[in-house]
C-alpha cells in the first residue's frame, strides 16, 4: 500500500498543514512529516489551495441493484459516489427483491466490498416487500454481516401509526432508527408537483406541503411517546422545519435530511413539463427553499443527503405524468452545497463537514467515518478545490442515471481527490483504482 | 407563433389576430364553395391520445376547407398505450410527412413538451392536453364573445378586444383546461372574468389568477354578468368526494330554470339578457336545464361553427408562416 504526504492542505478550510497517511490511518498532521518508509512507495500530492475535509457520508442514495442493474449497479454508484467525494453511502432498500431480509442486505453489503470505491451500507426494509403492513425481519438484519442500524420504507411512507410506532420501538434493541419518507398516501394520491400558484396554473394534480406536515408531526410524536429514535428523510417544506425545531426543543430524539435540489431549486421549474424535476418529495417554493437553507445552517436539519436516484432514459423521456421520479446527486452534492450554503455565507468548512459527514456518520453509528481530521484517525477524507467552477454535463458522470437537474449549469467547487482508508480512490477528480484493486473502465 | 401550445404566451396582438382570421375564414363557410387553397400540399396530423369526436371533427373540418391532407390517428387502444412512446409515435409521423401535429393529450404538458423535445419540426397545436390548456375552445369561446359584445356595441368585431366585458365561468375549476385557457385569454383581451364553483372544485393557488372568485351562484349573477360560461361535470367527479350528490351541486351550481330567469333579465351586451355559453356536450339537467339548454340566449351552435373557424385561422397562421420565411417568432 502506498503512503501519502499531502502538503499544503487546508484543515477544514482553515489552517495550512500537511499530512501523512499511512495504513489507512492519519500518521501525522503538521509540519513534522514523517519520513518516507523503507520499500513503501510515497505519493506526494501539492495540496496548495485545497481544502481538507471528512470523506461524505451520505444516508439516501439508490443505487437499484439487485433489480434495476440498467438503471445502477453497486459499482457504477459506487464510482459515482467516490467522485463526488463520499466515502461512505447508506443503499435504500426499495430495490428488487426488496432488501428486507438478511440475504438481500448481505448480498449488497457484498457487492460493496467488492467494488471498493466507497463504504456501502444497505439500509433495511422497514415492512415486508415495503407493503406497509408486517414488519421485516429487522433483527436479522441487524445482526447480519451487513450490521444495519438504518431501516426505511423510503419512497413509500410507513403510514400506518401503529406499525411505526412498532418500527420505532423494535430497533431500539439494537440501537437502529427509522428514517421516514413523510408522504401521507391519501392526500397524494396522483399527486404530480408542490400544489400552490404554479399547480394551478399548469393543471398538474398539486402535492400539499401538509401531506408532509401530517407524518412529520406524528412521527416526532410517537418518537417521543416511545423514546426512539427518528430520522425525516428529505425535508420540503417551510412548515417541516418549524415541526422539527419544535420537535427539538422539546428534546425528541429526531433528526432530520434535506437534499441538494431541495437546497437550490423551486417548483417554477415545472413549467417546462420537463420531467427531470419531477421528484418526490417535489420541488417545493422559493420561501421553501430559503427555510432549508437557514435550518441546516442552525441545525435544525442535520444532514444533506443526496437521494441520488438515477433512472435509464426512457423514464424521463415521456410525459411528465408518466415519468418517473427521482434525480442523480452523487456528483453535484458538494457543489451544490458549496452554492447555496458556503458561497451565501451561511456555513463555513467547518459545519460543511458536519451536516455532510460527521453527523450522518454519528446517525448511521459508524465510528470510522466523519471522523476529526486528527492523527491517528482512518484516513478517510477528501480534498476539494473550492475555486474550480464547472458546467454539469451528465452525460460525463460515473452514474449510469443521465437525469441531473443541475445539466448545463455551472457550480462551483470539484471533488480533487478521495481518500477511502488511506487508499486514493480518486485522483485529480479522476477515478484511480479501488480498494479491491478495480480499474476505472 | 411557431406553435400553439397555451393561451397564457398568447399576446393581445396574437390573439386579435387569430380571432381576426378566424373571422375571414367564417366568410368563407358562407360560400358556396367552404374551400381555401391555402395549405393544398401540406399534410396535418390528429393526433388523439384521449377520445373526443367533436374536436377532432373540428380540426379535420377546418384542416380540409385549407385543402391540407388530414391523417387522424387515434392513440388510444393502439401500440401507444401498449408501452410506444409518445417520441416514437412522433417521429413516425413526421417521418410519414406531416407539417402539423393536432395533438389531444391526457397528460398536462405533453404539447409543450413535444414541442420542446426536438423529436419533431412540426408545428405544434394543443388540442387540449389533461387539465392544463385547450387555446382553441378559448379562442372560439373569445370569438363567439365578441361577436356578442361588438354587436351590442353597434360595430362589428374585427381588431377589438373585451375590454369591460364581465364573464363568469361556472363549474368543476379544478379540472378544467377550458377554464384555463379562457382565463388567461380572456384577461388579455380586457375582461374581467368571475369564477363560480365549489371551493372542492377550484384549485389551491386560484387567489393569484387575475379573476374574483365566488362560492355562491347566485352572488355572482348579482354582479351583472354580460356572458356565463358553464363548464361540464364529469361523471368520475360525481362520486362524493368533490360534493355531496349531482343533485346538491344542480341546486347549488346549476344554471338551473330560476337561473335562468334572472339570465335573461341581465343587462347582456346588448341589454337583452346575458349571453350562455357552454363547450359543450351538455349534461342536461345537471350543470344546466333543458330550458336554459335550448334558450335563444344559448350560443352552443355558435361555438362549433366558431371553433372550425378558429381552428382554420391557427392552422393558415401557423403553417402558411412558417412556410414562407421559416423563421419562428
Ligand atoms: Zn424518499
Amino acid at each position: 500500500m502506498t503512503d501519502h504526504l499531502i502538503l499544503g492542505a487546508k484543515i477544514l478550510g482553515e489552517t495550512t498543514a500537511d499530512l501523512v497517511l499511512r495504513d489507512g490511518k492519519i500518521a501525522t498532521l503538521g509540519a513534522d512529516t514523517a519520513a518516507p518508509r523503507e520499500g513503501v512507495p510515497l505519493e506526494t500530492i501539492d495540496a496548495t489551495g485545497l481544502i481538507a475535509l471528512p470523506g461524505m457520508v451520505d444516508l439516501h442514495t439508490h443505487l437499484r441493484e439487485p433489480g434495476r442493474e440498467d438503471a445502477e449497479t453497486v459499482e457504477t454508484g459506487s464510482r459515482a459516489a467516490a467522485l463526488g467525494g463520499f466515502t461512505a453511502v447508506h443503499a435504500m432498500a426499495n430495490s428488487s427483491p426488496v432488501a428486507d431480509t438478511a440475504g438481500v442486505v448481505e448480498q449488497v453489503h457484498r457487492l460493496g466490498l467488492e467494488s471498493g470505491w466507497t463504504e456501502v451500507h444497505p439500509v433495511g426494509a422497514v415492512t415486508v416487500g415495503l407493503a406497509g403492513e408486517n414488519l421485516a425481519e429487522l433483527g436479522a438484519m441487524a445482526e447480519s454481516s451487513a450490521q444495519v442500524r438504518m431501516f426505511s420504507d423510503d419512497g413509500i411512507c410507513v403510514h400506518n401509526p401503529v406499525l411505526m410506532r412498532r418500527a420505532l420501538e423494535y430497533v431500539k434493541s439494537f440501537d437502529g432508527f427509522v428514517a421516514q419518507h413523510a408522504q401521507e398516501p391519501l392526500l397524494t394520491e396522483g399527486a404530480q408537483m408542490n400544489e400552490g400558484c404554479v399547480s394551478s396554473v399548469l393543471g398538474l394534480p398539486g402535492w400539499p406541503a401538509v401531506a408532509e406536515e401530517a407524518i412529520i408531526s406524528r412521527d416526532v410524536l410517537l418518537a417521543q411517546h416511545v423514546e426512539s429514535r427518528l430520522h425525516v428523510c428529505h425535508v420540503s417544506t417551510k412548515g417541516s422545519v418549524e415541526i422539527i425545531r419544535w420537535a427539538k426543543e422539546r428534546g425528541i430524539d429526531v433528526t432530520a435530511e434535506v437534499t441538494p435540489h431541495h437546497l437550490i431549486l423551486t417548483e417554477e421549474m415545472v413549467r417546462s413539463f420537463n420531467p427531470v424535476y419531477k421528484v418526490n418529495p417535489p420541488l417545493r417554493t422559493a420561501e421553501d427553499v430559503q427555510a432549508l437553507r437557514e435550518a441546516l445552517a442552525d441545525g435544525t436539519i442535520d444532514v444533506v443527503g443526496t437521494d441520488h436516484a438515477p433512472h435509464p432514459t426512457q423514464l424521463k423521456e415521456c410525459e411528465w405524468h408518466q415519468a418517473a421520479m427521482g434525480m442523480t446527486g452523487l456528483e453535484t452534492a458538494l457543489s451544490v452545497v458549496q452554492h447555496t450554503m458556503v458561497e451565501t455565507g451561511m456555513m463555513d468548512w467547518r459545519r460543511f463537514a458536519e451536516v455532510t459527514s460527521v453527523r450522518p456518520a454519528e446517525i448511521a453509528r459508524h465510528g470510522h467515518q466523519g471522523r476529526p481530521l486528527a492523527v491517528g484517525e482512518p484516513a478517510n477524507l477528501i480534498l476539494v478545490d473550492p475555486q474550480a467552477r464547472r458546467t454539469v454535463r451528465p452525460e460525463e458522470h460515473a452514474t449510469k442515471g443521465r437525469n441531473s437537474p443541475f445539466s448545463g449549469m455551472e457550480l462551483p467547487g470539484r471533488v480533487h481527490s478521495t481518500f477511502l482508508a488511506g487508499h486514493r480512490v480518486v485522483a485529480d477528480g479522476a477515478l484511480q483504482t479501488s480498494l479491491t484493486g478495480r480499474e476505472a473502465d | 407563433m411557431r406553435h400553439l401550445l397555451s393561451t397564457a404566451d398568447l399576446s393581445h396582438s396574437d390573439a386579435l389576430s387569430i380571432l381576426d382570421t378566424a373571422e375571414e375564414m367564417s366568410a368563407v363557410a358562407t360560400r358556396e364553395v367552404k374551400k381555401l387553397p391555402t395549405l393544398r400540399g401540406r399534410t396535418v396530423v390528429n393526433l388523439f391520445f384521449e377520445d373526443s369526436t367533436r374536436t377532432r371533427i373540428s380540426f379535420e373540418a377546418a384542416a380540409k376547407r385549407l385543402s391540407a391532407d388530414v391523417m387522424n390517428f387515434s392513440a388510444k387502444g393502439s401500440s401507444v398505450s401498449k408501452g410506444e412512446s409518445l417520441k416514437d409515435t412522433v417521429q413516425t409521423l413526421e417521418a410519414i410527412g406531416a407539417d402539423a401535429i393536432v395533438m389531444r393529450h391526457w397528460a398536462s404538458g405533453a404539447a409543450a413538451q413535444l414541442a420542446a423535445s426536438g423529436w419533431t419540426d412540426c408545428a405544434v397545436v394543443n388540442a387540449g392536453d389533461g387539465t392544463h390548456e385547450h387555446p382553441t375552445q378559448a379562442l372560439l369561446d373569445a370569438l363567439t364573445l365578441r361577436r356578442g359584445w361588438a354587436a351590442g356595441r353597434g360595430h362589428g368585431p374585427r381588431g377589438t378586444d373585451l375590454t369591460g366585458m364581465r364573464v363568469l365561468i361556472v363549474g368543476d375549476i379544478l379540472h378544467s383546461r377550458v377554464a384555463r385557457s379562457g382565463v388567461w385569454l380572456l384577461n388579455t383581451l380586457g375582461a374581467e372574468v368571475g369564477l363560480v364553483a365549489p371551493p372542492t372544485l377550484l384549485p389551491v393557488g386560484v387567489e393569484q389568477w387575475p379573476v374574483s372568485v365566488h362560492y355562491s351562484f347566485d352572488e355572482a349573477l348579482a354582479s351583472g354578468p354580460h356572458a356565463v360560461m358553464m363548464l361540464r361535470v364529469q361523471a368520475e367527479r360525481m362520486g362524493g368526494a368533490f360534493f355531496p350528490t349531482p343533485a346538491e351541486y344542480t341546486r347549488r351550481w346549476g344554471l338551473t330554470d330560476e337561473r335562468l330567469a334572472r339570465v335573461e333579465r341581465l343587462n347582456g351586451p346588448g341589454g337583452d339578457g346575458a349571453m350562455i355559453l357552454h363547450p359543450g356536450p351538455m349534461n342536461r339537467g345537471v350543470e344546466i336545464s333543458a330550458a336554459a339548454a335550448d334558450s335563444p340566449l344559448n350560443r352552443v351552435l355558435d361555438q362549433v361553427s366558431h371553433g372550425v373557424s378558429v381552428r382554420m385561422a391557427v392552422l393558415h397562421l401557423l403553417l402558411s408562416q412558417s412556410h414562407d420565411d421559416g423563421s419562428s417568432a
